[in-house]
Parts: structure tokens; C-alpha cells; sequence
């Protein structure tokens, strides 16, 4: 079984929530990153997102940005991303995504990034700027190696679009809480309830909510109505300052506490 | 031939929507209020009077005549979008935008600019139909492009400057994406090429169509048949796409685009995304796209600002693939010579986007001979790029 499906039957069983982590790999280089990666892994994240860096990212605010150009200008590639999530699994069972655009994966050609990307163990991805109806081309491959295709769904995703989506969907519904790019926000949105709970008549797949928590505050809020809280612009930070493994805990104790 | 693209948007393997899911609904929206807006006789009469009215049109068809006798072939025709009030093209396709706007119910509009002549059209229109506006701009353009940052700042817009990558219109674009994610429900994206996710690459060619349609009654009305080749500068591809699509199927006529070749492409610094890219995605929609072997994007180069960017419209990938059009690059040192040679000849300062077109006429005239007609796309003026020709035509003599 595909581990992000047995990770959320697990913690469903046990009442638990889980916390989603988000690092652009190659931040500021590939040892330190690797170095990082560990230490979140080993402080209480139940699933990984590895970061691509790309160029030009569009859905994403000026931390994860100014990550990503750090990571090009260190010189990073897929190929040594993915050696990395080999590396990565030989130490570790935690679910791993892969979280990209699209360009860099249809560079390296769909059919050998899934058969590479199984093969370093990695369980699914997440295609930022490849919306339900671009995504055929890159289903089919991944269906064949057995990696799953995260939907992220809107805040302006009307629920007739959301339901005819996620009934393709696998794994779980990557919910965006905010009408936004990526990073930080001093509250949450105040209707993710509303919009969680409606999400809910839409799917019964594991809804994790991410886009602008930062902290351990916000990602208990978040629990109360989701499944998983994803953090991404503030791990990114927080690696920066050095309390990536603080930050980590922080949020898994709020997390795993709700 | 099939000019129009498939239900998503999709001209061949090209175009197509790749973006967050928070902006599919709104692209959605669009296209639905696209369609219905082109197929209202009350839109479209609206939309030309103003292009009338407003704007002066139709733009003349020009016969230059001592143009012609330097380059010694092909009867030179220009058409005159230079003399568009704002000065360029980008005046037809922002009339059409804000007016679909303001059928939306959208108060605000956005664009992204290079040269700045998009952002001045948008910031025009927004004026006239009283509504706000936002212009994202390099901060690299924002220097090359003075005149036109102080234009867009008194006719009320808010500019944006964008530091990031190399702060020219393609880091634009992804900023203004960015800004539209967060504002989607107020405002309206203004995209000045035929480039984006769909339906733009479609929906800016039919605004800019009535250059080619004019076109096409005046070299008819002036010679009593099609011209032999017609030639447009592409950089994202609208001024082209515009002019090429009265022509499209008229197989005896030529058409050529023209990239920028920068420093030379050999270099590596040029922004022929179609003659030196591989495809790829960005800013989306899948075209021809200069990028590394890693699918990192990789930085344009371009005298003109209007040209430097990556990438191109979809449509033009599809064409070149087709061998509808052919397409082919002009060098700085060749724009800026063709630049000199018009205003000399003619009288007429031509954008530097615009001199590439004049620059592949002058190789083609002689080709073709004394009995062909040859139409360039006078895009724009080039008093906008002044500044900036003084101080390339500075920093080459020093070297």
C-alpha cells in the first residue's frame, strides 16, 4: 500500500492529526539541506514535501522564492533530488511528495521522472501550476509506477468542480486556505471552517490545509477542521535562523496534541 | 488549416492552462464571458468606435517610398500602428480587455509590462473607463523605459517594481500572476501578448485581429491584390499574431516572424525562444521556451525592452511547427541599423521592437525583386526608446 494512504488510515485510526512539512531541497545547498531534511523528519513530520526549485514560481511567496533561487544558484538538479529521497528512505518511512511545477518535471520527461521517482521512494506529487486538466499526460505515468496525484484545491474552487476532481483524486486533498501565494499570515482565514466542512460533502479523502500557518498556534487551528496542517515558508525560515528542529517540534506537539 | 484552438485551449501540442488551481475558475469565467461578449453585436459595435473614435483608426497602410529605393527590391508597406494614439499596437488588445472588464463587473485591472507600452494601453483604458490600475514592471525596463513609467504614473496607475530574477518582463509576468492569485475576485489581468494560459492567446489575437483585417482591405484597395509577405516582430507574438490572421489562409502569402538575436544567438543572449528554445511551460501555457537542460528558464536578451522575454505565444510555436509561418531573428546591431535607416529615409521613428521587422525586410526586398509587396507591422514608435538607444550606441563605441 501506498504509504501517504497507510500514514492517514493510521492516524485516523488512532484520532491523530498529522503535520506536513515543506522544504525546497538545495537551500541553501545540498548537504546543509539534507542535514535540515533530517532533522524535521526525526522532529515529529508525518509526511515530507521536497521542493523543487524552479525559476519562475508563480503560486509562491518571497520566502520560498528567495529559497528556490538560492537552491538554483547552489547548483541543484531533479536527478540529485531524487538521489536524495533515495537516500532519505533508506533511514526513513515517513511519506515522501514531491512538490514541483510543472516545467522542470516535463524537462526531465514525465515517464522517467515516475519511474525515477519510485524508485527513490518517493509516494506522490504535487504539481503546483498543473490544474485537473493538464494532468492526463502525467497521471497515466504515475499511475503505472504507483505515485499518487495530490489535488490542491482552492478557495475559489466552487464544490461541482471540486467534486468532479477529487473524484480522480488519491491519498489526500491539499485544501488552500487562502486566495494567495505561499508564506506567512498573522491569522488564518476566519471561514476555514466553513470551507473545510463544505469540502467535506465534496470527498472523503484526508483534507490537509496548508498556505500561511506558520506556527504552532495557527496549525492547531487548522487541525480542529482538517486532517493535516501543511507548513512550508516558515520551515523554510526557520532552517535559515537554525530552529528548523524548534519549529518542528512546536508544531507537532500543537499537531498531534489537538 | 484550423487557426483556432481545441475546448482548453490547445493550438496543436501548444498553449493550454497551467496554472494554480486558485486561478482555473477565474480562467473559466473569462473564457465563458470571452465568448459571449465577441458574439454580441452591441460589444463589438462599442469596441470599434472606440478603436475609431478613441484610438484613430484605421492605422494607414504607408507605401516607403525612398525605404524601398535603399533596399533596392519589394515595394515597402508599413502599417502604421506607431500612429495609434499611445504610440503601438498594444492599444487595440487593452480597449478589448478593459471593456470585457467592465462587462464582468471588475473595477480593477492589472498587466505586466516590458517596454511599458502594455502598461501605458492598460493604464490609457483604465483611465478611460474610471477604473484602477496596477502595473507590475522590471526594475531593469522601469530604467531602459523612463518616459513611459512617468506616462502610466500620471494617468493614474500604480506602479510595481519587481526586483526579482532579472527584473525584466518575464519576472514581471510571474509577479503579476502572484498579485492576481490574492486579488482574483476584483480584478481583472490585462495580459498584453498572445502568450498565457487560454483563453488569452486567443482572445488577445482577435483583438488585435483588426490590424490585419485593415491591412488586408488597404493593400487590396492600393495594389489590387495580396501582398507577397508580410512581416511582424515577435516577442511574445501579439503585434504578428495580429497581422498574420487576415492571411492566414491565403497560402501564396508569406508570412514571416522576427525574434530578437540580442548579442547574436550563437552568444546565448538573444530571445529567440522559437529559432534557439525547446518546448516547455511557463506562465501558463506550453510553447517554445529558452530554458537549461534542468528546465531552469533562462534570462532573454534583447536592445528592446518589448522583446525579452523567454518564451512566446502558443500559436506561433504551432505555426512554426506547421511552417505556417516562418520565423527567423535580427541581431541589436541589425535593429538599430534599421532603426537609423527609417528615421533617415522616412522620417519615422520606429520602435526598436519594430525596427526587427524593418531589419528582416531589408535581407527580404532584394530577394524578392521590384515586383513583390512586402507589409511590415509598424508596431510601434520608437520615441519611448530614445534614451536608451543613445546609451547602447555609448557603451558599443567604447568597446
Amino acid at each position: 500500500m501506498n504509504r501517504i494512504i497507510k500514514t492517514f488510515q493510521t492516524l485516523r485510526t488512532q484520532g491523530r492529526k498529522a503535520l506536513i512539512g515543506y522544504l525546497t531541497v538545495g537551500d541553501p545547498d545540498l548537504k546543509t539541506s539534507e542535514r535540515n531534511i533530517r532533522a524535521a523528519l526525526v522532529n515529529g513530520l508525518d509526511i515530507l514535501e521536497l521542493g523543487v526549485p524552479f525559476s519562475d514560481p508563480t503560486a509562491d511567496g518571497p520566502a520560498i522564492q528567495a529559497a528556490g533561487q538560492r537552491a538554483l544558484v547552489s547548483g541543484v538538479n531533479l536527478k540529485q533530488i531524487l538521489a536524495l529521497a533515495a537516500r532519505l528512505r533508506r533511514s526513513f518511512k515517513t511519506p515522501m511528495i514531491l512538490f514541483s511545477y510543472a516545467n522542470p518535471l516535463f524537462r526531465y520527461g514525465y515517464d522517467a521522472l515516475c519511474r525515477d521517482a519510485a524508485r527513490a521512494g518517493i509516494d506522490g506529487l504535487l504539481v503546483v501550476d498543473l490544474p485537473f486538466e493538464e494532468s492526463a499526460e502525467l497521471r497515466a505515468p504515475m499511475k503505472r509506477h504507483g505515485l499518487l496525484f495530490i489535488q490542491l484545491i482552492a478557495p475559489t474552487t466552487s464544490p461541482e468542480r471540486a467534486r468532479r476532481l477529487l473524484a480522480e483524486a488519491d491519498g489526500f486533498v491539499y485544501y488552500i486556505l487562502v486566495k494567495g501565494v505561499t508564506g506567512k499570515r498573522d491569522r488564518l482565514v476566519a471561514d476555514a471552517k466553513k470551507q473545510i466542512s463544505q469540502l467535506r460533502t465534496c470527498t472523503d479523502l484526508p483534507i490537509a490545509a496548508g498556505f500561511g500557518i506558520s506556527d504552532g498556534a495557527q496549525a492547531r487551528e487548522a487541525v480542529r477542521h482538517a486532517d493535516a496542517a501543511v507548513v512550508g515558508s516558515a520551515l523554510v525560515e526557520a532552517a535559515r535562523k537554525g530552529r528548523l528542529a524548534a519549529l518542528v517540534r512546536e508544531l507537532a506537539t500543537a499537531v498531534h496534541g489537538a | 488549416m484550423k487557426h483556432e484552438p481545441d475546448a482548453r485551449g490547445h493550438f496543436g501540442p501548444y498553449g493550454g492552462r497551467y496554472v494554480a488551481e486558485t486561478l482555473m475558475p477565474a480562467l473559466i469565467e473569462l473564457e465563458q464571458a470571452y465568448r459571449e461578449a465577441v458574439k454580441d453585436p452591441v460589444f463589438n459595435k462599442l469596441f470599434y468606435a472606440i478603436l475609431r473614435d478613441y484610438v484613430g483608426r484605421p492605422s494607414p497602410l504607408y507605401l516607403a517610398e525612398r525605404l524601398t529605393k535603399a533596399y533596392g527590391g519589394a515595394r515597402l508597406y508599413l502599417k502604421r500602428e506607431d500612429l495609434n494614439h499611445t504610440g503601438a499596437h498594444k492599444i487595440n488588445n487593452t480597449i478589448g480587455q478593459a471593456l470585457l472588464a467592465r462587462r464582468m463587473g471588475k473595477t480593477r485591472l492589472m498587466a505586466e509590462t516590458g517596454a511599458g507600452q502594455h502598461g501605458v494601453a492598460t493604464a490609457t483604458a483604465a483611465a478611460l473607463f474610471g477604473m484602477e490600475c496596477e502595473v507590475f514592471m522590471g526594475d531593469e525596463d522601469i530604467r531602459r523605459q523612463a518616459p513611459n513609467v512617468q506616462r502610466m504614473q500620471f494617468l493614474g496607475a500604480k506602479i510595481h517594481p519587481v526586483h526579482s530574477g532579472t527584473a525584466t518582463l518575464k519576472d514581471a509576468m510571474s509577479e503579476a500572476m502572484r498579485a492576481w492569485v490574492a486579488r482574483v475576485d476584483d480584478t481583472f489581468y490585462v495580459i498584453g501578448s498572445v502568450a498565457g494560459p487560454h483563453p488569452y492567446p486567443s482572445m488577445v489575437r482577435t483583438f488585435q485581429s483588426v490590424i490585419g483585417t485593415e491591412t488586408r482591405a488597404q493593400i487590396l484597395e492600393k495594389t489590387g491584390r495580396l501582398p507577397d509577405m508580410v512581416i511582424a516582430c515577435v516577442g511574445g507574438g501579439s503585434n504578428a499574431a495580429g497581422i498574420f490572421s487576415a492571411f492566414l489562409n491565403e497560402t501564396r502569402v508569406r508570412l514571416v516572424g522576427v525574434e530578437a538575436a540580442g548579442f547574436g544567438i550563437r552568444t546565448g543572449k538573444h530571445a529567440a525562444s522559437i529559432g534557439a528554445g525547446r518546448i516547455g511551460i511557463l506562465h501558463g501555457s506550453k510553447s517554445y521556451l529558452l530554458q537549461d537542460s534542468d528546465g531552469q528558464v533562462q534570462n532573454a536578451h534583447s536592445v528592446s525592452a518589448g522583446l525579452d522575454y523567454p518564451g512566446v505565444g502558443p500559436q506561433h510555436a504551432h505555426w512554426a511547427d506547421t511552417a505556417r509561418v516562418e520565423y527567423c531573428s535580427i541581431t541589436d546591431v541589425e535593429a538599430l541599423r534599421a532603426f537609423d535607416e527609417l528615421t533617415r529615409l522616412e522620417g519615422i521613428l520606429p520602435a526598436l521592437e519594430s525596427s526587427h521587422a524593418l531589419a528582416e525586410a531589408k535581407k527580404r526586398a532584394r530577394v524578392l525583386g521590384r515586383k513583390a509587396a512586402i507589409v511590415i507591422n509598424l508596431s510601434g514608435r520608437g520615441d519611448k526608446d530614445l534614451d536608451n538607444i543613445v546609451s547602447y550606441k555609448q557603451k558599443h563605441r567604447k568597446h
